[in-house]
């Protein structure tokens, strides 16, 4: 008798906990934001480092009592999708989304991902935000993709230009991995370079994504004495290895990517060689950062064990879209009034100091506003840490 | 010339302790281990946990990749592929699991070490620059030069220790081996312990290299299949050919095919193809198996 007491008791107890526990959760509606990206294999960084961004904001808000959009308070859920930078799979991830009534979409992380998944959202009624460059995405008549970052045809020029007149560099030299990005982004920067007067000494050498040894890799740009080694398109895992070699091969000349990079896997791999490396990031360097985007990284770094500065481009995606949706709360489920407020729409960027604003750009590489206006700030490698360069805005 | 040389051999060395182990539980037990790459990444991430993160010498972590693969290898064989091949006599039983452990290792890698691009401090600073005829950091000269005296251990351990007569007579004829008195699900054991130990060892000298990441897994398999698919399945000599052969084949394909794009690897892919379908068996495998 008293074991079936006790047996009826510990059930009454689970079932309270499991109401109190459901009725915590119900305290706010939920708003859901999906992430459809790359999280697995070679190139995992990229989209991990976009879904830990959004679950890390996603939680502070939750955390302080959510987001008040039209008056209603919303707790934010991230529903993530793993692509494994396969299109077949994002078309799956964002048909999940559809299934899942969800308006807005952070990724793909890569071009044919992006390309493959447009139907799907301008069937279901999804914006989304692919870190993917093909202009086709962005300019009329798709009018779904709202391109997440700033595009290699419009940093490229930006640093070249700023070389050409600080270092007065002449001869550039590009390296691509053979996948379509880097091929891509190669082609822009080798057409912006020689629009800029630069001479090309070298433009046809690629590598496999898991090559080990980049020696002889590199060494037929080397032999043509660049002023400039562009590594196009490099993903975190071969920027390390591709400037030790090139530094070990006795080149001295200065080398550069449009890529966000990690300043502690560039330590660990290439340490002090990697000093001067430029690349594009975000705005986590000390002179640029806000209060608020110093809590982000502790934030991120205490929920995931550590930070990972390609986050400094891809905290915005989320802001911009909780952001429009408070200034036209009718956009929660109608993506049409979304894209009208995207004309006009401006906020105070929260992660910069200074008066920075959050708008849509664009205007000036697609036609239309398709863009988030994430600062250009392209930074330059020193001993373990990134130190601003120079910032400039799109359009 | 001398440059191409020196890369061929340093690629082919590394390449060819990758192959060895999985020739060796290939031809121990007829298991194709497709987790063999994910098993190299391990011992990466093992060595870059001991000597980054801990702050401890570099022998100390190659050592723990070598412990801790060995041990990973035994366990697999002794609970996972000892139990299939016990319960099912088709092959694709333990071709499946050898890939459902590689998706198991690859979430447990991103779950313990996470998604990025790892590396430990060079080992030795320097290069080795003969009037710009032959540059080689001195690094990659003592990484071949160990990847080197590796193998030789490992043709001298099987062709003279007891463990390693036992297994080249379980390789051969396991029926035979077995009547003889070798105690095969000892030595089966062994073997893949020995295989993984050896995949973890590469993956501990590379990381001062080439650092690690998640993604390193699935095409380290792939170039390990390549190599023994051009030596012969199941020969420690066509494991060690095949690697020297792959390295020095990429090696000139990156110097002399560089104008034209990345087509090394397409380069290699058709000769391969080519090679197999006159002689299926590799160079040094036997037809019948």
């Amino acid at each position: 008798m008293k074991r079936r007491a006790l047996l009826i008791s510990t059930a009454l107890v689970a079932v309270a906990s499991l109401s109190f526990s459901g009725s915590a959760f119900a305290e706010n509606p939920v708003l859901k934001i999906g992430f459809v990206g790359v999280t697995s294999g070679p190139a995992a960084a990229w989209g991990t480092s976009n879904q830990r961004s959004m679950e890390t904001r996603a939680a502070w808000i939750n955390e302080t009592g959510g987001v008040d959009i039209g008056g209603t308070v919303y707790n934010v859920e991230i529903v993530a999708f793993d692509d494994q930078k396969d299109p077949k799979r994002a078309i799956a991830g964002m048909e999940k989304m559809a299934q899942e009534g969800i308006h807005y979409v952070v990724g793909p992380n890569v071009d044919d991902g992006a390309a493959a998944v447009r139907p799907v959202a301008e069937q279901n009624g999804i914006i989304y935000f692919p870190y993917a460059f093909p202009k086709s995405l962005y300019q009329a008549p798709a009018s779904n993709a709202v391109l997440g970052m700033v595009a290699n045809y419009q940093s490229g020029p930006a640093i070249y230009k700023y070389l050409i007149e600080k270092n007065g560099i002449k001869k550039v030299a590009f390296v691509a991995a053979n996948e379509s990005d880097p091929l891509s982004q190669r082609d822009g920067g080798v057409a912006a370079a020689k629009e800029l007067g630069l001479e090309v000494v070298s433009d046809s050498i690629t590598y496999q994504v898991d090559t080990t040894d980049f020696t002889p890799v590199l060494l037929p740009a080397i032999k043509a004495q660049p002023d400039l080694l562009v590594l196009s398109g490099v993903s975190p895992a071969n920027a390390p290895q591709l400037i030790r070699s090139a530094r070990e091969l006795g080149y001295e000349g200065l080398i550069s990517t449009e890529t966000a990079q990690d300043a502690g896997v560039l330590q660990e791999g290439a340490g002090e060689l990697a000093n001067g490396f430029i690349s594009v990031g975000g705005a986590s360097t000390p002179e640029l950062a806000s209060d608020q985007m110093r809590e982000f990284v502790d934030r991120y770094t205490k929920m995931f064990g550590e930070y990972n500065d390609e986050s400094n481009t891809k905290v915005y995606a989320l802001e911009y879209i909780l952001e429009t949706l408070k200034a036209n709360p009718a956009a929660i489920t109608d993506v049409e009034a979304f894209k009208t407020t995207m004309d006009t729409f401006e906020a105070p960027n929260p992660y910069m100091t200074g008066d920075a604003k959050l708008t849509y750009v664009g205007t000036s590489s697609f036609g239309q506003k398709r863009q988030l206006s994430v600062p250009l700030v392209v930074n330059e490698y020193k001993d373990g840490g990134f130190m601003t360069l120079f910032v400039a805005q799109v359009d | 010339m001398e440059q191409i040389l020196a890369n061929g051999l340093y690629l082919g060395a590394q390449y060819a302790l990758i192959a060895l182990g999985l020739t060796l539980i290939f031809s121990l037990m007829n298991v194709l281990n497709f987790a063999h790459g994910q098993m190299y990444v391990l011992g990466g991430f093992v060595t870059y946990t001991v000597v980054s993160q801990l702050g401890m010498p570099f022998i100390v972590g190659l050592l723990a990749s070598a412990v801790t693969l060995a041990v990973v290898g035994g366990l697999i064989e002794r609970y996972l592929f000892r139990t299939v091949i016990r319960r099912s006599h088709r092959e694709e039983s333990t071709m499946l699991l050898a890939a459902g452990i590689a998706f198991f290792l690859d979430a447990v890698i991103l779950l313990a070490f996470g998604e990025k691009q790892r590396g430990v401090p060079k080992i030795i600073n320097g290069v080795f620059n003969w009037d710009f005829r032959l540059i080689m950091p001195y690094d990659r000269i003592l990484i071949g030069a160990l990847a080197i005296a590796l193998i030789a251990a490992f043709i001298l351990f099987m062709q003279y220790s007891t463990a390693g007569r036992a297994m080249r007579a379980l390789a051969q004829d396991r029926v035979a081996a077995q009547l003889m008195g070798v105690d095969v699900n000892r030595y089966s054991t062994l073997g893949f312990a020995l295989g993984a130990m050896l995949a973890g060892l590469v993956g501990g000298l590379l990381v001062t290299i080439t650092g690690i990441n998640l993604g390193m897994g699935g095409p380290t398999s792939i170039k390990a299949f390549m190599m023994i698919m051009i030596g012969g399945a199941g020969v420690i000599s066509g494991a060690i050919a095949g690697g020297f052969i792959l390295g020095m084949m990429e090696s000139v394909g990156l110097t002399v095919l560089a104008a034209y794009g990345d087509i090394t690897y397409l380069a290699i892919f058709v000769l391969l193809m080519v090679f197999l379908a006159f002689r299926p068996q590799g160079l040094m495998g036997k037809p019948w198996g």
